[in-house]
C-alpha cells in the first residue's frame, strides 16, 4: 500500500438546488479555502490537486478542469481531473491518496463538484442512441428495473425502501450542509409521494444539488504537524467491469464485491459488520442501501433488506449508513462520492458534530457509477494501523 | 448601475456520424428484413444480441452470426411516469429488458399492448415490427413488445439475466 496517508483538512459547501451566490469555479474554492482551513494550510502549501466531477453535459462546461486551475491555487503544480461517473468523488480522492502514498508529493488538494442547477443531468443522462429506441428516462428510469429485480429476488418487504427513505432524511436534519431537511418526513409521506418510475417514489429518489467538497491529504510527516486529529487511510480500491454481459450480475456487481474485498484485505478487516463503525455508502435511490449491505459483505445474499428492517443501518443500530443522510439528502453528483468518502474521515476525526457516530474509529466510504459499473472505496481509521 | 448579469443560457448541440463497423452493419442489414442476428462467442458461446465484433467477457473475436427469435422473457422493467426532455413516449410507458429466445443477455425495448399495471416480470412477449417500407435500420425496426400469449416463463428460467 506504500507510505501512510492522512486526511488532515476537511470543507464542504453549502448544498443547496441552486448555489447561484457562487460560480463553479466559487463553488469549488469555497470547499477548498474549507479544507485548508482545517488543515491550517494556504494553496502555497499544496503540491498538487486532484479534480473530479461527473460528465461535462451535466454543465455544458467541456473540461471545467483547465479553468479552474487558479480558483483551486493550481498555477505552476500538477493538477490531475478523474472521471469515473458517479464514483467519480471517491476515486478522485483514491487517485490523490496514491500520490501521497508513493512518496511523490506530501500535501495533496483533493476537490470534487456538481453544479446540476445550470443545466439538465436528466436530459444529459437520456440521449438518444444510435440504433435504439428512444427508452431511458434519466438515472432512475435506468436502475428502477435492477430495483425490481432485487425486490423480487431477495422477496424483501415493500417498506424497506422507504424506511432507508425516511431514516436518510431524518439523520439529514442532524447535518447542516445537507441540501435537503425536512423535518415532516414520514413512511407515510414516502408512500404518498409520486410513483416516477415504478417501482421508484419520488421520495425514495436523491435531489439535483449545487455542492463541492474537497479534502486536504498528507502524508505521515506533514500529518504530524497538522493542527487537528488526522483520519488514517488503511486501503483504499477501485473497480470496473463492462455494463452488460452474458450472466452479469446487475443487482450485485462483481466489481463492487471485488472492490470490497481487496479494501478489506488492505486494511486488515476480517468481519466487516462487526469491525467498521460507520459506513458512508452512494445510496441515490433508497433500495440500493439493501443492495449494497449485500455487494459490501455485510449481509449474505438477497438479505440486506432485514438489516434495514431491523435498523441495524439507522445511527443507533450496529452499523450506522449514512448519519450525514447520504446521498438522498444531498446529490452535487461528481461530489456525492467524495462526500461519503469525507463524511467517513469526519466520523473516526470525531468532527460530525450532531451526526457524529460516538467512538467511531473505523469507517467506509463508497460510490459507485455508470450501470453500477465503477465502483470507489476507502477505508479511514482514527489510529495509523 | 444595472443589474448584475448572473446567468445566460448557452444551448449546446452535438450531431455526429456512427459507422457501425462490420458486425452491427450485419444486424443493421438484416434486421429491415426482419431477422434479428446476434454472434457467438467461440469460448464461452454466449450469443450477444446485436451482433458485436468481440466478446466483453472473453476478450476474443466474434465471427459465427446467429438469428434469434424475435419472441422472448420480459425479465425486469420500469414504469415510467416522469416527463422529461426528449421524451417521445406518452406517460406512462413500459421499458424493460427482454432476454429473445436463443440470446444470452437482454435488449431494452418497449412493452405495449397491455395496461402498465398487468406487466410482470416473466412475461412472454413477442416483437410488432414496423411496416417494411418504413423499417429503419436500427432496434427501432421493433416498434415494441406485445404479450405474446404464452405462459408466463418461472423465475428460475430467467434469473441469471438479473
Amino acid at each position: 500500500m506504500g507510505n501512510r496517508c492522512a486526511v488532515i483538512g476537511i470543507g464542504q459547501t453549502r448544498h443547496a438546488a441552486k448555489r447561484d451566490d457562487l460560480s463553479i469555479a466559487g463553488l469549488v474554492r469555497d470547499a477548498a479555502l474549507r479544507a485548508l482551513e482545517d488543515a491550517g494550510l494556504t494553496f502555497k502549501d499544496i503540491d498538487a490537486v486532484v479534480i473530479g466531477k461527473a460528465p461535462d453535459m451535466f454543465e455544458g462546461v467541456m473540461m471545467p478542469e483547465l479553468y479552474l486551475a487558479d480558483a483551486l491555487g493550481a498555477v505552476g503544480k500538477p493538477m490531475l481531473r478523474v472521471h469515473t461517473a458517479g464514483s467519480v468523488g471517491g476515486s478522485t480522492a483514491v487517485v490523490a491518496a496514491h500520490l501521497i502514498q508513493s512518496g511523490i508529493h506530501e500535501r495533496v488538494l483533493t476537490v470534487a463538484f456538481e453544479k446540476q442547477s445550470e443545466s439538465d443531468a436528466m436530459w444529459a443522462l437520456s440521449p438518444k442512441y444510435p440504433f435504439q429506441p428512444p427508452l431511458v428516462a434519466g438515472a432512475g428510469g435506468f436502475f428502477a428495473p435492477i430495483v425490481r429485480s432485487y425486490m423480487r429476488r431477495s422477496n424483501a418487504p415493500l417498506e424497506v425502501g422507504m424506511q432507508v427513505a425516511v431514516k436518510d432524511r431524518l439523520n439529514a436534519l442532524k447535518n447542516p450542509n445537507a441540501h435537503l431537511h425536512m423535518a415532516d418526513i414520514s413512511m407515510d409521506k414516502v408512500k404518498a409521494s409520486p410513483m416516477l418510475w415504478d417501482p421508484i417514489r419520488y421520495l425514495e429518489t436523491c435531489p439535483s444539488s449545487d455542492g463541492a467538497c474537497a479534502m486536504v491529504l498528507a502524508s505521515e510527516s506533514a500529518a504530524k504537524k497538522a493542527p487537528h486529529k488526522p483520519a488514517w487511510v488503511r486501503g483504499t480500491s477501485v473497480r470496473t467491469e463492462p455494463g452488460m454481459f452474458a450472466g452479469r450480475d446487475q443487482i450485485n456487481p462483481q466489481a463492487g464485491r471485488d472492490c470490497a474485498k481487496d479494501l478489506y484485505a488492505q486494511a486488515g478487516i476480517t468481519n466487516p459488520r462487526k469491525e467498521i463503525d460507520v459506513a458512508e455508502i452512494y445510496v441515490p435511490f433508497s433500495w440500493f442501501e439493501p443492495m449494497w449491505m449485500e455487494n459490501l459483505g455485510f449481509a449474505e445474499l438477497d438479505t440486506g433488506w432485514k438489516m434495514v428492517a431491523d435498523g441495524a443501518t439507522s445511527m443507533t443500530g450496529d452499523l450506522p449508513v449514512n448519519p450525514s443522510g447520504g446521498v438522498l439528502s444531498t446529490n452535487p453528483i461528481g461530489a456525492s462520492g467524495m462526500i461519503r468518502f469525507a463524511e467517513a474521515a469526519m466520523q473516526v476525526r470525531g468532527q460530525a458534530g450532531e451526526h457524529q457516530i460516538d467512538g467511531a474509529r473505523m469507517a467506509i466510504g463508497h460510490a459507485y457509477g455508470g450501470a453500477s459499473q465503477f465502483f470507489a472505496m476507502w477505508c479511514v481509521s482514527s489510529e495509523a494501523g | 448601475m444595472s443589474e448584475p448579469i448572473r446567468k445566460i443560457e448557452a444551448p449546446v448541440r452535438l450531431e455526429f456520424t456512427v459507422e457501425a463497423g462490420r458486425a452491427l452493419t450485419r444486424f443493421l442489414s438484416s434486421i429491415v428484413e426482419e431477422r434479428i442476428v446476434g454472434r457467438r462467442c467461440p469460448e464461452c458461446t454466449k450469443v450477444y444480441v446485436p451482433a458485436r465484433s468481440s466478446c466483453p467477457t472473453c476478450g476474443v473475436p466474434m465471427s459465427e452470426d446467429v438469428t434469434v427469435a424475435d419472441t422472448g422473457t420480459l425479465t425486469t422493467f420500469c414504469i415510467v411516469n416522469v416527463p422529461f426532455e426528449g421524451q417521445t413516449m406518452k406517460l406512462p410507458y413500459v421499458y424493460g429488458a427482454i432476454v429473445l429466445d436463443g440470446a444470452d443477455l437482454p435488449i431494452l425495448h418497449l412493452v405495449q399492448g397491455i395496461p402498465a399495471n398487468e406487466v410482470r416480470m416473466g412475461l412472454r412477449v413477442k416483437a410488432e415490427w414496423t411496416p417494411p417500407e418504413e423499417r429503419p435500420a436500427s432496434l427501432e425496426a421493433i416498434r415494441w413488445f406485445t404479450p405474446s400469449g404464452e405462459p408466463d416463463a418461472p423465475f428460475d428460467a430467467y434469473k441469471e439475466h438479473l
